[in-house]
């Protein structure tokens, strides 16, 4: 029944999923709007994300330690960001394009080994809640919230501190001074590439993270392919969010939200074919894209590579 | 002379590239330790080891060739298609639905009406994100992928609803398929294997996407686009125009490699219910082709076959050495990944010859318009 959609009970459950979805996103496209801030645009987000979720689960299915799983998430999600930035800073290749070659090569290689050194399906003993003490024992709100695994909060908590880095720091003025204008930051004496290849390896490690909060934290599983084009719509939600960490968080809210209350009409078994429901999320997402002329343009030198007069 | 030699080394290139992906494939095969030469030559036997393993080749290069073809074009106009997956997708609904639809009618009529309903599918899939490209400035890339995730869930819908196979409908399994198109409806076999007519068709089309992107005004309007839509548009060209038509042809072809996949190869509509179920990927794989081959439409056939042949190799070698095919899947990626970026020794000495050819300002002005495209006309 549609009305039950509107049920308190119901509200809250995709209110709460909606949260919970947002974090993969969050760490994706904040890293990702780092990286186009300095004018680069890592298209490879999507296999640095499931190379990152494998790496996760298959350290934590040996190691049972949930740190190391995350840190060599992010070693790996790194390295495939040095390995994009050589490619489009040094070698000054075309983004777009070597951007996919870095997805087909993280799937495959993520398909590759999970096939070698698992096989089977397996789950993993995530991340577990952290109820927030008093803050969680507000009704309501509490749960909504409070309520979540330590990666959600983080995802959350680095809304504002990536806007603080990009904004207010020393090194936020130059990342922004070499996506916008290269020639004068690097007249400046601040070296372009060297900001490029921070932000693009910054950017790696925050696809690794966001595949390690899907195989460690919401799913605790490893599936082929089971990125299934987030990562695409990461980088989609930083043009939503007009480069801005919280036009980011808005954009990876609403379309969280919109994937929560697709789960939901398919709980409730509203008689919708399921396959319209997971359709809508990209559908606004084209609709937002088309709509959203901000008056913020995207960074001058994106996608530019940057080669020094003479 | 030495401008030959440079066209040579121009050409090479790729393949330079394809050498050093196989290398880390082969580092790779080490250290799972497996035997590089035991795997590439089983890959190599899969491929071309017999007519059939021929045949496959060329069945599975055929929609590899035609999205490249897209590619191609869409390329010269300063697009990037990513959207040959849902291309193909839509353009095999309708010519499937058409042929499952309207039964009695000459082969001959149902196949070319198909392919054209097909093309002209792919055509509105793709000439969406144009259309948001040109007067809503949406990164094409994006609108593109996400209509892939559209189409998947199309496609989902009317295999396992509108669409499926009458017998499975009543089973308990459900198979998401169409029912099977009638004998008649079927691509030619061209040689008795699994080879089809659609393989001389894409063939065909390549050679008049080279016709049209190098002897039409229609082509000149596009590649001038994409070089420079600033010049163009000074100069008269209707540049929102060219940007939607290149959009269309793109995902026309594509329209029409996912027709090929049902009227030539399995003869209804089949997926496994994941992203790729369908499609086997070609929507990517065709980029990969088309990159290979220099975006050139000619060049774009060998390296297709060169492409079809590592996937096809690919089961082989699995088979024979127990590694998985997706290690091919991660090579393709680093083939891309080599091929764009040696284009910078292209564009290196390009810059070398140019400057010494023509020292004004003219160079410096256009090379500023088109970052990364140095590939250069082949007339």
């Amino acid at each position: 029944m549609i009305s039950d959609l509107f049920s308190l009970t119901v509200l809250l459950g995709i209110i709460s999923s909606g949260i919970r979805l947002a974090t993969p996103y969050l760490f994706a496209s904040i890293g990702e709007a780092f990286s186009q801030r300095s004018g680069v645009l890592n298209l490879g987000v999507e296999g640095q994300m499931i190379l990152g979720a494998f790496t996760a689960f298959y350290v934590v299915m040996n190691t049972e330690n949930l740190l190391l799983g995350v840190l060599a998430a992010m070693g790996v999600g790194a390295l495939m960001g040095l390995a994009m930035g050589f490619v489009s800073i040094t070698l000054q290749a075309q983004q777009g394009i070597s951007g996919i070659g870095f997805y087909l090569f993280g799937l495959g290689m993520s398909n590759l080994l999970f096939q070698l050194l698992v096989g089977t399906v397996e789950t993993v003993s995530g991340f577990p809640k952290v109820p927030l003490p008093i803050l969680s024992d507000i009704p309501v709100i509490g749960k909504l919230f409070f309520d979540h695994n330590i990666l959600v909060y983080l995802a959350f908590l680095l809304v504002p501190i990536a806007s603080f880095v990009l904004n207010k720091t020393n090194l936020g003025l130059k990342i922004r001074s070499v996506g916008e204008n290269p020639e004068a930051a690097d007249s400046l004496g601040v070296s372009v590439s060297k900001v490029r290849y921070f932000t693009t390896i910054f950017g790696g490690a925050m696809s690794g993270l966001s595949g390690a909060s899907l195989s460690i934290a919401l799913l605790n599983v490893f599936q082929l392919g089971m990125t299934a084009g987030q990562g695409f719509i990461a980088v989609a939600l930083v043009y939503f969010g007009a480069w801005r960490p919280w036009g980011v968080l808005a954009g990876a809210l609403l379309f969280s939200l919109v994937n929560g209350l697709q789960l939901w009409i398919q709980v409730l078994g509203i008689n919708i074919p399921s396959e319209f429901a997971v359709m809508m999320p990209y559908i606004l997402t084209i609709f937002v894209l088309t709509l959203s002329r901000s008056k913020y343009g995207a960074p001058s030198a994106l996608t530019k590579p940057f080669e020094r007069e003479g | 002379m030495k401008s030959r030699l440079n066209a040579i080394l121009d050409a090479l290139l790729p393949l330079l590239a394809t050498i050093a992906a196989l290398l880390v494939g082969a580092i790779m095969l080490i250290i799972l330790d497996v035997n590089p030469i035991v795997a590439y030559s089983a890959l190599l036997n899969g491929a071309f080891g017999s007519s059939n393993a021929l045949a496959e080749t060329l069945v599975k290069a055929t929609p590899l060739l035609l999205v490249g073809l897209g590619i191609c074009i869409a390329y010269r106009g300063n697009v990037i298609n990513i959207g040959g997956e849902g291309q193909m997708i839509v353009g095999a609904i309708v010519a499937t639905w058409f042929g499952l639809r309207y039964t009695n009618m000459p082969g001959w009529l149902m196949i070319t009406l198909a392919m054209l309903l097909g093309a002209l599918a792919g055509a509105v899939w793709g000439g969406i994100p144009g259309v948001l490209k040109a007067y809503f400035n949406v990164n094409e890339i994006l609108s593109t992928v996400m209509m892939n995730a559209i189409a998947v869930q199309l496609l989902n819908f009317v295999l396992t609803g509108p669409m499926i196979d009458p017998i499975q409908s009543e089973k308990a399994s459900q198979i998401p398929q169409t029912a099977r198109l009638e004998e008649a409806y079927r691509l030619p076999r061209l040689v008795p294997t699994r080879l089809h007519l659609g393989a001389l068709i894409a063939v065909g089309l390549a050679i008049l996407v080279y016709f049209l992107l190098w002897r039409t005004t229609l082509g000149y309007r596009i590649r001038s686009v994409g070089q420079n839509k600033f010049a163009s548009r000074y100069a008269g060209i209707k540049v929102e125009r060219y940007v939607i038509i290149a959009l269309m042809l793109s995902g026309a072809l594509a329209g029409l490699a996912g027709v090929t996949q049902v009227y030539g190869v399995n003869f209804r509509m089949i997926t496994d219910g994941s992203t790729s179920g369908f499609t086997g990927r070609a929507g990517y794989n065709g980029i990969v082709a088309a990159l290979f081959g220099s975006l050139h439409p000619i060049l774009t056939i060998p390296a297709s076959i060169l492409f079809g042949a590592l996937l096809v190799g690919a089961n082989t070698m699995q088979r024979v050495t127990q590694v998985p095919s997706a290690l091919i899947t991660a090579l393709n990626g680093l083939v891309v990944v080599f091929v764009v970026s040696s284009e910078i020794w292209r564009k290196k000495r390009q810059q070398k010859r140019l400057t010494v050819a023509i020292e004004d300002q003219v160079f410096d002005e256009f090379s500023n318009e088109i970052p990364g495209h140095s590939v250069e006309e082949a007339s």
